[in-house]
């Protein structure tokens, strides 16, 4: 589903962050990316989601060598992978429902198609009561929820999730660890970037170790 | 939830927990704020703008109708002059020049103004109880020519010329000619301004444009992330400059519209009076025909459309800079 070979990354004139990145993300796979701050977790992602070009090095998504890809290719692209930033993201003007239905309402598809699944999925990851609610009255917990509703929400072939149990309890933590399983059982390749040793113990998966720019892989 | 373009069954089992779904749409926030994009003042330029633009057109129109009026008027009449020469009787010349242009194939009208006629023309400058008998004025004679009449100019002056050798013949020509340059100078200006007022639109709907897409930057982050292309985007933002760019358009054109119907109102209060009849002989009736009212409609409605343009054309190239 997504290989990288001899991927290089650097922002302008500065040293290469990222070095000599080879790996493979199978399909259907569960993947931690772990390192310390500052490693380039936060980079790897946005590689892996198109908003950053490589320096060198081959990077192929879906079969397709990104390179070679124009402008609307890459959005095509993008709707098969969902995202979870550690600054959310929400759009502060729509309310939780809103935010968490954007990737339907960009496709095109009839509200009524997809209400349901919308407000099921805020009752699961317990914003139920804060789907008319506008981001700026969430809790810093709120929000994240809001955004992993939103990145899981068309069920895309890829998730990345950078820090997603960043700011909310272990018991919220365990919850929204087990909605990623679950989506991971139905197809969704997964990688969820972290700090959170708990988190990951929590889990047998695949560890990406990031440190000094180089990846190890911990299968 | 649903991949793209396959069906699943729902990804968790909420039970007996299941929400009520709400009948009503809940979709209702636009995705571009309406109020983060400066629209009051881009209605207003756009507006002032269609203003100054159909004010314009609508001048270059009543000048080029009103030219084209007096060119038709003073291209239907010939003056002939018949100067007074020492040993010659003046009323007897002009009777021989007058039948001499009666004769002339063309001719429909002549008119000669006689001795008191004559003074009368001349009483505004030189005052009543003038005798003519003290000055050399020579007599004027007025033809009409028949519509549409090429009239050989050169065998009316020979005719008159051999009736009369001190009679001179003016087919305004000149004058004609200095209207029709006008004319046409009136027009390039109007033209001209046009053009920059076009140009100024196309700037100042630039700049909101680039303006509002800066404002909404992080929106236009959070549609990419979700998978928005470029044209998705750039759409949502079109159709407020659009809607901005008609609202700016019938705001301006309609007042130009006000404007110029209530001038023609006022002109025909003032008809009749000394301003109002001096301000008819030099610009008509100052009523703009309704192919006039039609132009200015379109051109408001050819001002939204390129402040639409203009905006689509930024959104793009703004669209390329956004990762």
């Amino acid at each position: 589903m997504v290989r990288f070979e001899n991927v290089g990354l650097r922002y302008g004139l500065g040293p290469e962050i990222l070095r000599d990145l080879n790996f493979q993300i199978p399909a259907h796979s569960f993947q931690f990316l772990t390192g310390p701050s500052g490693a380039g977790k936060t980079s790897l992602l946005r590689l892996l989601f198109l908003s950053l070009r490589p320096t060198r090095g081959l990077v192929n998504l879906f079969g397709q060598d990104i390179s070679l890809l124009g402008k609307d290719e890459i959005a095509d692209l993008r709707k098969r992978i969902g995202i979870v930033l550690q600054d959310f993201r929400l759009l502060d003007h729509m309310t939780t429902y809103e935010n968490v239905a954007l990737p339907f309402r960009v496709m095109g598809r009839e509200e009524s198609s997809y209400r349901r699944e919308v407000i099921d999925l805020l009752k699961w990851v317990g914003l139920g009561d804060r789907m008319d609610a506008l981001p700026p009255i969430l809790s810093g917990g709120e929000k994240q929820r809001a955004a992993i509703a939103r990145a899981v929400i068309a069920r895309p072939m890829l998730l990345l999730a950078d820090e997603p149990t960043g700011n909310v309890d272990p018991t919220l933590g365990r919850r929204l660890l087990r909605l990623f399983i679950e989506l991971n059982k139905s197809g969704t390749a997964v990688i969820i970037a972290t700090h959170d040793i708990t988190l990951m113990d929590q889990y047998d998966a695949r560890r990406m170790v990031l440190h000094q720019g180089r990846l190890h892989i911990y299968e | 939830m649903s991949r793209i373009g396959e069906e699943h069954g729902p990804l968790m089992d909420l039970g007996t927990d299941r929400p009520q779904v709400p009948a009503k749409a809940r979709n209702a926030s636009p995705i571009v704020p309406r109020g983060s994009i400066a629209g009051r003042a881009l209605v207003a330029v756009v507006a002032i703008m269609t203003f100054l633009a159909s004010i314009t057109t609508g001048a270059v129109l009543l000048i080029s109708a009103s030219a084209s009026e007096w060119q038709s008027e003073v291209a239907s009449e010939i003056t002939i002059q018949v100067k007074p020469l020492g040993g010659r009787d003046l009323d007897r010349d002009t009777q021989a020049v007058t039948e001499a242009i009666r004769g002339q194939p063309g001719i429909v009208e002549v008119q000669p103004y006689s001795r008191e006629q004559s003074a009368q023309l001349l009483e505004p400058w030189l005052g009543t109880g003038l005798s003519l008998d003290d000055l050399p004025v020579p007599r004027v004679i007025i033809a009409r020519v028949a519509p549409g009449t090429a009239l050989d100019i050169i065998g009316l002056r020979q005719r008159v010329t051999q009736a009369v050798p001190s009679a001179s013949v003016d087919d305004h020509r000149a004058w004609v000619e200095r209207m029709r340059s006008m004319t046409s100078a009136t027009v390039l200006a109007g033209l001209g301004i046009l053009a920059l007022v076009i140009m100024a639109t196309i700037i100042s709907v630039s700049f909101a444009t680039r303006g509002a897409m800066a404002a909404n930057r992080p929106i236009v982050e959070v549609l990419h992330f979700v998978g928005a292309g470029d044209r998705y985007i750039a759409n949502r933002f079109f159709r407020h400059f659009l809607r901005l760019g008609l609202q700016g358009g019938i705001i301006g054109g309609g007042a130009a519209m006000l404007m110029f119907g209530f001038s023609e109102s006022i002109a025909s209060w003032f008809s009749g009076t000394p301003v109002g009849d001096q301000f008819a002989a030099l610009l008509g009736t100052f009523s703009l025909r309704s192919s006039g009212y039609l132009a200015v409609a379109g051109q408001a409605l050819l001002i939204a459309g390129i402040t639409a343009w203009a905006s689509r054309r930024t959104l793009f190239s703004t669209l390329n800079d956004i990762e």
